[in-house]
């Protein structure tokens, strides 16, 4: 009984979680031109549209030109930062912490404004330029969470075995820190790189017309035409985000990495 | 005259010794205003395996660090081979260490984890491969050459710990506590194998542990510590046999304190006379440090008070009430509690005690004084 009541539970949420998803998933196989709930048959065509048509080409490639710049940037910024506060005493680390955390608090549409309102100041607005510096800024604690795990799972005394067998500072870095933060890098920037690839609320504001990121450009088609192509491109991002997500588990641990996984 | 150990170990400690390996000259670690390490001064020799052993907080770590370049003496030198380095960086030094949780590096293999130190060296590759072959077969680790470090059993880890400190050939070899993540039979092996080690290699070594076992095994001498300072130095053996206070003989193995008594000569017999209790017999040659006189504090060992046999009277018998026996396989520990004295402890060889002398019954003791510790009272 009580295991009844309990895989119910779980049913009941796993459900609730995944509905959603499972219903946009659905509708893409819709033969016909409405978003219709459940399908009324099976048919691939909205893929086929998902990929050909151009404004979610042009969006696609924007997007990866952003989430590539963004993730990089935010990788070695965030992994200089974590650096820093993982080695160093210093006043206002804590200060620089919050600040760092600030982007999981601080609402993306009031980040998106900002930035919008600080590229009319310098002339930035809309282009790759902005969009970067503001993915940038949304996916830093990520990366700076991701890379100080990682440095935190370090054992203290590898660098001072380096160091008693001659290794220089600078030789501690380069052959025993890096080479053991490099998975938590790697699974921080891959983290920054779909979180960015999938950001809506700020890239709204500050993306344009002809730099708009895949998720603008979906909203922008679905308030024009309610047919299930915005479904198939959702679900063609779910899948790929999926498999590299599990081609990064397999290759470098991502769960171990990011701390989700403590084996 | 050849010198024995514990004559070695006696011998004034001066610093800068001719064919010193280390000298530790008035080194002090003060932890904000809490002493780590208190004026310590101690010298190596060269090829000797000396232990630094005291309790968790004593300084033994807070030492070694400092040979090793890890932590920065508030006061004092450090010299090793005649050279200053007390403010040389760790990676100049020249020091193996095997630290206690091993740090070997996960993400090389063991070859790269016992080429590293050669690497950092910038030796010829032919030759790198030459010693790490060398290091590989001393440490037994033959075939382990491509394992990660992961895959290792703690003794194969233990292993490829010391072979990376050795194959650098260091000045000194350091040892924080390296046996203390094995279990208990591998520690034994383990033990073994750092003694033949020390032998092949002829390293002078400096072992930190705070097991007085490992300590009296391995070393040619032991420096007991506690609070930051220096309480003996001395060879395994003069260390149990003459602890030089109260702290170094309830430290090192299991001692019976006897309460505050004075010594004297009565008739003709040395005794040591305990206030309520009357004198106590010392045999012909009483133990050292006997005054006519003198206040002191006897220790004595379990296994150097006996159950008195039936009938045996005598003047340094007493008798008290069997409070435990506590069964230790090869022998029995008895603790028996006497009026005037306290509780004292006797080693007997097998269990017939256990019958023989019920817990609650009555149990004279001879007390073979002959043995005893004697320290000022005041200890």
């Amino acid at each position: 009984m009580r295991s009844f009541a309990f895989w119910s539970l779980v049913v009941a949420l796993l459900t609730y979680m995944t509905l959603p998803t499972i219903v946009v998933l659905m509708t893409s196989v819709n033969p016909t031109e409405i978003l219709a709930f459940p399908p009324q048959g099976v048919s691939f065509d909205w893929y086929a549209k998902a990929v050909t048509y151009p404004d979610f080409q042009v969006a696609f490639r924007n997007g990866l030109i952003v989430t590539a710049c963004a993730s990089t940037l935010a990788l070695i910024v965030g992994s200089a930062f974590a650096w820093l506060i993982h080695h160093y005493e210093f006043r206002g680390r804590g200060l620089l912490e919050g600040v760092l955390w600030s982007p999981l608090i601080i609402p993306h549409f009031t980040l998106g404004f900002g930035f919008l309102l600080l590229g009319g100041a310098f002339r930035l607005q809309q282009g790759y330029v902005m969009i970067v510096l503001a993915h940038m800024v949304l996916v830093m604690p990520f990366v700076t969470r991701a890379v100080h795990v990682s440095l935190g799972n370090i054992d203290p005394a590898l660098a001072r075995a380096a160091a008693n067998l001659g290794a220089s500072p600078f030789q501690v870095l380069t052959r025993i820190t890096l080479p053991l933060v490099v998975p938590g890098m790697a699974g921080g920037w891959l983290i920054a790189a779909v979180l960015s690839l999938t950001e809506f609320t700020a890239s709204l504001y500050v993306t344009g017309s002809r730099t708009q990121t895949l998720p603008v450009a979906m909203y922008n088609y679905i308030r024009e035409y309610a047919d299930p192509t915005v479904s198939a491109v959702s679900a063609l991002l779910i899948i790929a985000t999926t498999l590299i997500m599990l081609v990064a588990d397999r290759t470098i641990g991502l769960r171990r990495v990011l701390a989700i996984d403590t084996h | 005259m050849t010198a024995t150990p514990t004559q070695e170990a006696s011998r004034p400690i001066t610093s800068q010794e001719a064919g010193s390996a280390v000298d530790i000259v008035r080194v002090r670690k003060d932890f904000g205003s809490a002493v780590g390490v208190a004026d310590v001064s101690l010298t190596i020799r060269k090829g000797e395996f000396v232990t630094l052993l005291g309790p968790s907080g004593c300084g033994k770590s807070t030492l070694l660090g400092m040979i090793a370049g890890f932590v920065t003496p508030t006061a004092g030198k450090i010299v090793v081979d005649g050279a200053d380095i007390t403010d040389l960086e760790p990676y100049r030094r020249d020091i193996g260490m095997v630290f206690q949780s091993y740090a070997l590096f996960p993400h090389m293999n063991v070859h790269d984890n016992i080429a590293f130190g050669l690497k950092m060296r910038k030796l010829p590759a032919a030759q790198i491969e030459a010693e790490v072959r060398r290091a590989i077969s001393m440490m037994k680790l033959d075939g382990f050459e491509n394992r990660r470090v992961r895959q290792l059993s703690g003794g194969q880890q233990q292993r490829v710990a010391l072979a990376r400190a050795i194959v650098i050939r260091p000045k000194v070899l350091l040892l924080d506590e390296p046996l203390s993540a094995l279990d208990k039979n591998l520690r034994a092996q383990m033990q073994v194998e750092l003694s033949e080690l020390h032998r092949k290699t002829g390293l002078t070594t400096i072992f930190v542990t705070h097991d007085q076992g490992e300590a009296l095994s391995l070393s040619d001498r032991i420096v007991v510590m506690n609070k930051g300072s220096v309480q003996q130095v001395a060879a395994p053996v003069e260390l149990y046999r003459r602890p030089a206070n109260g702290f170094v003989a309830s430290f090192i193995g299991e001692i019976n304190a006897l309460p505050p008594g004075r010594c004297e000569v009565k008739d003709g017999t040395a005794s040591l006379v305990l206030p309520g209790i009357g004198p106590l017999a010392f045999p012909a040659t009483p133990a050292a440090g006997f005054a006519p006189g003198r206040q002191v504090r006897a220790f004595l060992r379990p296994e150097h008070v006996r159950p008195a046999s039936a009938g045996e009277a005598g003047p340094n018998i007493v008798t008290g009430t069997v409070e435990a026996h506590i069964y230790q396989g090869s022998h029995t520990i008895t603790r028996v509690v006497v009026e005037g004295i306290g509780l004292i402890e006797t080693r007997v060889t097998g269990a017939d005690i256990v019958a023989s002398a019920p817990v609650g019954t009555p149990l004279a003791l001879a007390f073979d004084l002959g043995e005893a510790v004697l320290l000022d009272a005041g200890e």
